[in-house]
């Protein structure tokens, strides 16, 4: 039955196998291509060592804590807000006000990042140097603030997105017990919707990670170990964007390879975590 | 007693939460009116050149983002020709001929390939100019194409999600109709369930093509450059908006330049704002407008 039968049902197929196979060719391309890093050592050595071309160290460790700790960072700052936000829209305020928060929402994840950045780049930079009294205000304290806001649209979507999906039934019983708006979110609606809350804290974290506009312009790109919050840094996908420059055939360049795949993997093992976790979630229900 | 104070104060911080999110934003929109509200204009696109003339590509645009406009609706064409067909084929297979574990596996490819960064996916085409410059023609570097290419499949996997879903989630009742009059497999998936998913569909292309208007890691590795003009061809290299604004951030040299790339922020943002706004506009009208034409 599921079998195609004509031309143009073959097309489908192809078209299907193609796109499956194109996500297997960006990872042998980037593979291939880190390929003459990895044979000179181990793939631990090169993400737990430091970046010191003129030394002969390709590491990439300075990104990797650079990116993990910009995430987090963000994260830390977006999750709160995020799930505050997606209880106004979800319970707490009045049905007009739940649209228009929610469309401006949806008209946010519109706003392209380079935006983002650019207007940070002129109003917070300058304000992070005053307070900071020294260096040039770009940090991960001045990018995190800023990759929150971009983060923040995709985890309100989906967190309302799995409220919504708490069955009516549960809700209405809240509603004759004559419990309050909050109770229903608190009691009811958390306790139900939590897997998806998770799934949401994932995805935003996936894209902290894989973001590099605002790293690139508003983190300061020094390669040198992360010390402290208020230095300047430099982040996996930013480190991409910085040695595009080099000579193709240089040790610099390859290294940048090593990022893509390393960004990569993390796409993908995220990627099985959260279905991992839908799976799991749903069997139980 | 404890448990009323908890309420109150998550109600109080949900507020909180929702007003820094509004003033973040309000803040975002009225510093870039403030600093580029009066750059807009036919000056801020067009230069000093006449505007027919311009469009008539007679005479060449130096201090406008004339070249930058028609770089970035060349990108967003180009890649969305190249998507739009592969990604709602590939759509179609995962919704009405893929199951099983089959599709459990195509499906988690898809998430993986939506999720990679997109300046992984730039990489991706950057190390694919490199493959042909070494093995096919020392004359092919990053171009137009190579962008393109890049952003198709940067986009790729939001195509087929949203055709498969839009075709996943058709009424029962529908799908089965036309099947029990006769109608072959393939007739109804191209008489009855694309016309009847055509709404979601082209919602989902519009925000692919928004996405492509906005990204700037992937052109900024294949091929986008500061001044290039007009593109002499696909084999050459392009001007884009988002990369004209991320090159003034570091490298504008008086209050002009900077004002302008403010005013290019704004466009950027109306193009982007706009198209999400008809994305979701359509996804209201379009069903009623095809079903009754």
């Amino acid at each position: 039955m599921n079998r195609p039968h004509s031309f143009t049902e073959y097309i489908f197929l192809t078209a299907a196998v193609c796109s499956g196979l194109l996500t297997a060719a960006v990872f042998i391309f980037l593979f291939i291509f880190s390929l003459p890093l990895l044979q000179n050592g181990q793939l631990t050595d090169l993400l737990l060592s430091s970046w010191a071309p003129d030394k002969g160290m390709y590491g990439i460790y300075p990104m990797l804590s650079t990116s993990l700790t910009l995430a987090c960072l963000s994260l830390a700052i977006s999750f709160p807000v995020s799930l505050g936000c997606s209880f106004v829209i979800t319970a707490l305020a009045p049905a007009r006000l739940r649209r228009f928060l929610l469309s401006m929402v949806r008209l946010m994840t519109g706003i392209p990042t380079v935006v983002y950045s650019f207007a940070a780049l002129f109003l917070l930079v300058p304000f992070m140097r005053n307070i900071l009294g020294q260096g040039s205000g770009m940090c991960i304290l001045t990018a995190a603030p800023v990759l929150a806001l971009l983060i923040a649209p995709t985890m309100i979507i989906f967190f309302v997105g799995s409220f919504e999906k708490v069955p009516r039934s549960s809700t209405l019983a809240v509603d004759a017990l004559g419990g309050s708006e909050i109770q229903k979110l608190l009691y009811v609606m958390i306790p139900l919707a939590w897997p998806g809350i998770l799934n949401g804290l994932l995805l935003g974290f996936g894209r902290a990670m894989g973001d590099t506009m605002i790293s690139l312009m508003l983190a300061g790109n020094s390669a040198s170990p992360l010390n402290s919050l208020t230095q300047s840094a430099r982040s996996l996908t930013s480190h991409i964007a910085l040695v595009m420059a080099f000579d193709f055939d240089s040790m610099e360049f390859k290294s940048i390879f090593v990022c893509g795949l390393v960004l990569y993997i993390f796409t993908a093992i995220l990627m099985l975590l959260l279905r991992m976790s839908t799976l799991c979630f749903s069997g139980k229900r | 007693m404890i448990r009323r104070l908890i309420e109150d104060a998550l109600t109080v911080l949900s507020w909180a939460a929702g007003l820094l999110l509004t003033l973040a934003l309000l803040t975002l929109a009225g510093y870039l009116l403030k600093k580029g509200g009066s750059t807009l204009g036919v000056d801020l696109i067009f230069g000093d050149t006449a505007p027919l003339d311009a469009l008539m590509l007679r005479r060449q645009v130096f201090d406008g983002l004339f070249p930058a406009m028609i770089g970035t609706l060349l990108l967003i064409t180009g890649s969305m020709l190249i998507a739009i067909p592969v990604g709602i084929a590939a759509g179609i297979y995962m919704a009405e001929y893929c199951s099983g574990r089959v599709k459990g596996f195509f499906s988690l490819l898809f998430d993986i390939l939506a999720g990679v960064p997109s300046i992984v996916v730039g990489l991706a085409g950057l190390s694919l100019t490199i493959f042909l410059h070494r093995h096919f023609s020392a004359q092919i570097s990053t171009s137009l194409l190579i962008s393109c290419l890049s952003l198709a499949l940067l986009v790729l996997p939001y195509l087929i999600r949203t055709t498969q879903t839009a075709l996943e989630s058709i009424d029962p009742l529908i799908r089965r109709t036309a099947p029990a009059l006769g109608a072959s497999r393939l007739q109804n998936i191209i008489r009855v369930l694309l016309p009847n998913s055509i709404s979601e569909i082209v919602g989902g292309i519009i925000l692919a093509t928004g996405r492509c208007a906005e990204d700037t890691a992937v052109i900024m590795l294949t091929g986008a450059v500061a001044s290039a003009g007009l593109p002499r061809s696909i084999f050459g290299q392009y001007e884009a908006l988002p990369f004209y604004i991320y090159y003034i951030s570091s490298q504008y040299t008086g209050p002009d330049e900077l004002a302008r790339g403010f005013g290019a922020a704004i466009l950027l943002i109306l193009i982007c704002a706009g198209l999400l706004l008809i994305a979701l506009w359509m996804q209201k009208r379009l069903t009623t407008l095809l079903l009754y034409r």
